[in-house]
Order: C-alpha cells, then sequence, then structure tokens
C-alpha cells in the first residue's frame, strides 16, 4: 500500500469511499460472533418485539467497525493515531452504510506530521449514523 | 433519578483477554475486511507480523469480554435496558496481534446530564497493556435514558 504523502494532501481532499451491502440479519449474526456481542436487541425479534420495538437493528459498533476499514484501506493501521465516533443514530435491516472521509486539518501531534479526518457513516438517503474523526500520522 | 457523581474514580474489575485468529476471522466476515492479515494467521505471518492484526475497533470487543461488561452501570443503579452507546473513541500506541495476553484496567472518569437529567452520561477510560506496556486507551461513553 502507498500511504497517502502529507505535503500533497490539502484540506477537503476525501478518502476513497465505500458503500456496504445492506445490512442484514446474517451480517448481525456474523458481528455477534466476531464481536461477542449477543444483546438480543440485535438478535431476537421475539424479545425486541415484546419490548415495543419493531425489529433487530445493527450494533453501533459495526458502523465504526466500518469506518476503521475506510481508515485502514487508506493507510497502515500502524498510522491511526486516535479513532472516535458519536453514535446519532441506528441503523436499520436492510439499509446500506455509506463510509466517508476527509481531511478537515493538517497538524504536528507529537513531533509527528499528522492529519485530521472528518468521517461519517450514513444511510444511502444522508442520514448520518455515526459521526467520527480520526488523526493518522504521514510521512 | 440522577447517578450519584461520587461514582467518579469509581475501578472496574480488571480483566485480561487474548484475542484469537478464530474470532478476528468471524470479525473480519462480519465487517467485510478482505485484507488477509486481518484473518489469516499465515498471511500475516508471510507479512512479517507475529499474529493476525486486531483491527481498530475490536479493543472494544475486549473491553466488553467479561460476564458482567456494564456491572458498573447497574452498581450506579442504571436500567441496562435504557443504556445506548453514546461515544466510542480510542487511542493508539502499539499494535496488537492474536495470541498476544491484553490487560484491561479501566475506570469511571466522569458522570454528567443533559436536558435536565433526560440524558446521563457515564464515562469509562480504560487502559489496555501487554507485559505492563500501554498499547491502546478506550473509552466508552454510555447514555442513560430517563
Amino acid at each position: 500500500m502507498t500511504k497517502p504523502n502529507f505535503d500533497a494532501l490539502n484540506v477537503g481532499d476525501c478518502l476513497p469511499s465505500f458503500t456496504t451491502e445492506p445490512v442484514s440479519r446474517l451480517t448481525l449474526a456474523l458481528y455477534a460472533t466476531g464481536s461477542g456481542d449477543h444483546h438480543p436487541l440485535h438478535l431476537d425479534q421475539d424479545f425486541v418485539r415484546a419490548n415495543g420495538i419493531p425489529d433487530v437493528f445493527a450494533h453501533g459498533m459495526l458502523g465504526m467497525a466500518y469506518l476503521g476499514r475506510l481508515l485502514t484501506q487508506w493507510v497502515p493501521q500502524d498510522a491511526i493515531r486516535s479513532f472516535g465516533v458519536r453514535f446519532t443514530a441506528i441503523t436499520q435491516i436492510g439499509e446500506r452504510m455509506v463510509c466517508t472521509g476527509k481531511v478537515v486539518e493538517k497538524l504536528e501531534q507529537g513531533g509527528e506530521k499528522c492529519v485530521r479526518l472528518e468521517l461519517t457513516c450514513a444511510n444511502e438517503q444522508g442520514e448520518a449514523k455515526h459521526k467520527g474523526d480520526a488523526v493518522v500520522a504521514l510521512v | 433519578m440522577l447517578i450519584d457523581k461520587k461514582h467518579i474514580g469509581m475501578k472496574v474489575p480488571p480483566h485480561s483477554v487474548t484475542p484469537t485468529a478464530w474470532q478476528l476471522k468471524w470479525f473480519a466476515k462480519a465487517t467485510g475486511q478482505t485484507d488477509p492479515i486481518y484473518f489469516d494467521e499465515e498471511a500475516a505471518h508471510r507479512a512479517g507480523l507475529p499474529g493476525v492484526l486486531v483491527p481498530p475497533t475490536f479493543f472494544f470487543c475486549m473491553d466488553m469480554d467479561k460476564d458482567h461488561p456494564f456491572d458498573y452501570l447497574e452498581t450506579m443503579g442504571c436500567d441496562l435496558m435504557k443504556m445506548l452507546h453514546g461515544e466510542q473513541s480510542f487511542t493508539y500506541h502499539k499494535p496488537v496481534y492474536s495470541g498476544d495476553k491484553l490487560d484491561f484496567d479501566g475506570e469511571i472518569t466522569d458522570i454528567y446530564d443533559k436536558r435536565n437529567g433526560a440524558l446521563q452520561f457515564v464515562v469509562k477510560d480504560v487502559k489496555v497493556r501487554r507485559q505492563g506496556e500501554l498499547v491502546c486507551d478506550v473509552r466508552s461513553v454510555m447514555v442513560i435514558r430517563a
């Protein structure tokens, strides 16, 4: 992988984005296995209906994992200094997640040249599910 | 009822986790990861890594990998059915691989509310160490609805 170059990057530049397959019940079952999070809100329709919720919905951390993939497809993982998200809306079954990121700041941090990124995981209608940021070190 | 702020500073019982290539394989499949260093031990070895690379958000999964991951909220009297995951962040210091034994040591660092207590926020900061060396800081903000 060719690392993005600090000097060549400008504020406003976008990361290569992607759109996931629709989130399915199988996706959530696989994520439960991979993450260890078997909470019935994400898996058991009988449970959620008994609690007045129409259907199971995605783990918030699934969307954050997609944003993590957005980062590691752009830079090697050891370049990521920090990464955070706010969970702003629930992801429903059948939604595709559109993962985007852009450079919002060039900075020096801990003696390293870094860029601050703004990250968004949204549905295809543009409703943001997760808003995040990351600081990535570049050469 | 507002959560008593005396719980700021409360330690979370420490635990240890050794991530396995098996679980990381399922995590990679679930999240659409196609780079084999995240799920194929031999490919990771060929790339010069000691094991399968633990992906950026998997530290949260490992932090939750205990019998009662939200026991600290129950101690504060919170109803877990009213809990939402509000924010999650990580600061990374060293890469971590399958087979690494990791120690999780957490503390409640803030409790605050918004909208006159309709939403309460509990901040937990966890230090993740490998043989005493800090590899990651994990911050989780849980929201309790009234």
